[in-house]
């Protein structure tokens, strides 16, 4: 019962349009915990997620989320996920929207207003999503997957061009829920944010270069800069074998 | 499946559409803009406009339900939502129906409009009841939901989607029966009719609205429509993929 990884990804394989996006990827993300997912744009985040929370057709390998295979049935309850182009209705209201995810996942009334206050849009429930700018409408996506309080919460890019003032509000929230026990794995490809998270997964092409705590980060490579830092262990890896490392 | 995320879906949907009141100003008025149009093109035989003008008015929804059920169903592809839906717990029946639901009492509402102009007001007659054409027309519109719903996954951008009306829907038009009776068509014409989902809706279309007493033939015309209607479903089910590459 209390086992301590959320989620573990074993040599995890993904081909797309005959190129390989993900190359015998393993990692281990603990319960409880905020991990941020980090690397820069095309690095093969969002395809790690889509294949954590089984929507991706991967092509060897294994995910285990929360004890199950991942895309399992038993866990579209217990898994919430937000891409990061804002996956909702743009054609209805905040309110509708929110109506509409709370009927499938079962939440009731106060709860979807407790959720709109968490996004800092109460009073806005009448206004088309459509209208609304790009930070908001990802606000309203991911107050869709905070409506039934997912064990496990995969959040892609969350907090792209929202306000600073949000952001860090928003990270605020991030450790209560990771408090109350929740998971949450989230990915950014700005490394200021990589202070923000208890431990990091650092990716480049389609591999994992380190898993750490962001101390751990900073010790390993003597740079107290986090970007500074993940430049260094780029430069390691690469020194290493470079980014195509031989594997068997 | 479940009752309460099959019934929000076609909530959702019914919002949708509310939040569009062009859309539905033009479901709701250019059938009856169209039928008004052959009204005065055969002004002067009215024997024509009956045998046109009369199973019309029981296919216009099929036309625009397959239209607006691509269109939609390819936003919801390409927008991310059906990947998302996909990740919660909400069966494939449940959008389908959704869906379903929604678009059959927007058809409804469609067909009584041009039902009730046509028949009561422009003169057409219905021998066997301007409500068994109304009923009828109810079904050609889940069928065209059916088929747009399938076709949907073939298309990548509403460009090519726009397109399937005429490549798909237009040759069902022509062949079958409306315009030339089939009987009179070269054979091999005639036996592609026999495999289009809308011969079956216009001949009962058309049974309803002559005189000669309804038989069997009007219930298997009935039972080929509910069969390509649930064929297409199925297909469009196969086409809602958990998985995606």
């Amino acid at each position: 019962m209390a086992e301590a990884s959320a989620l573990t990804v074993e040599n995890l394989r993904v081909r797309r349009g005959g190129r390989e996006v993900l190359r015998a990827l393993s990692l281990e993300v603990q319960r409880g915990t905020v991990t941020g997912l980090l690397g820069p744009s095309g690095c093969g985040k969002s395809t790690l997620m889509r294949a954590i929370v089984g929507v991706q057709i991967i092509a060897s390998g294994n995910v285990t989320v929360l004890g199950h295979r991942a895309g399992a049935a038993e866990l579209r309850r217990r898994v919430g996920y937000v891409t990061q182009a804002p996956s909702v209705y743009a054609d209805i209201t905040i309110g509708e929207n929110l109506r509409y995810f709370a009927a499938i996942v079962g939440a009731d009334r106060e709860r979807i207003e407790r959720t709109i206050a968490t996004v800092g849009l109460a009073g806005r429930e009448r206004q088309l999503v459509g209208s609304l700018s790009g930070g908001e409408r990802s606000r309203v996506s991911l107050a869709t997957a905070l409506l039934n309080q997912p064990e496990l919460l995969i959040l892609d890019e969350p907090t792209v061009g929202l306000d600073p003032l949000l952001r860090s509000e928003l990270w605020g929230f991030f450790h209560e829920l990771a408090r109350g026990g929740t998971t949450l794995l989230v990915s950014s490809h700005v490394m200021d944010e990589a202070g923000q998270c208890d431990r990091l997964l650092l990716m480049r092409d389609g591999e994992l270069l380190s898993q750490s705590t962001p101390e751990q980060l900073r010790e390993s490579t003597g740079e107290s800069d986090l970007a500074q830092a993940f430049l260094s262990v780029i430069r390691r890896s690469r020194a290493a074998g470079g980014s195509d490392p031989a594997q068997t | 499946m479940s009752a309460r995320a099959t019934t929000a879906t076609a909530q959702r949907v019914l919002w949708q559409i509310r939040h569009d009141p062009r859309t539905v100003a033009l479901l709701l008025v250019v059938p009856t803009g169209l039928l008004v149009l052959l009204y005065f093109l055969f002004e002067g035989q009215p024997h024509t406009f009956q045998r046109i003008g009369a199973p019309l008015c029981g296919l216009f929804p099929f036309i625009v339900m397959f239209l607006v059920t691509s269109i939609a169903m390819l936003r919801e592809r390409t927008s991310g939502t059906l990947e998302r839906l996909m990740t919660l717990p909400l069966a494939k029946v449940d959008i389908l129906f959704g869906y379903g639901i929604a678009f059959g009492l927007l058809a409804a509402l469609q067909a009584l409009i041009v039902c009730t102009v046509g028949f009561a007001i422009l003169g057409l007659h219905a021998a066997h009841g301007a409500w068994l054409v109304g009923l009828l027309a109810i079904a050609n519109a889940l069928l065209g939901m059916a088929l747009g719903l399938s076709a949907s996954a073939f298309a990548r951008t509403e460009f090519q989607a726009v397109q399937f009306m005429p490549a798909l829907i237009l040759p069902q038009l022509l062949l079958c029966g409306l315009f030339v009776a089939r009987s009179q068509m070269a054979d091999w014409l005639h036996a592609i009719s026999w495999l289009m989902p809308l011969t079956y809706a216009y001949e009962a279309l058309a049974r309803a609205t002559a005189p000669a007493p309804l038989g069997g033939a009007m219930a298997a015309d009935v039972l080929a429509v509910a069969g390509f209607t649930l064929a297409a479903l199925g297909l469009g089910a196969l086409t809602l993929r958990r998985r995606t590459a």
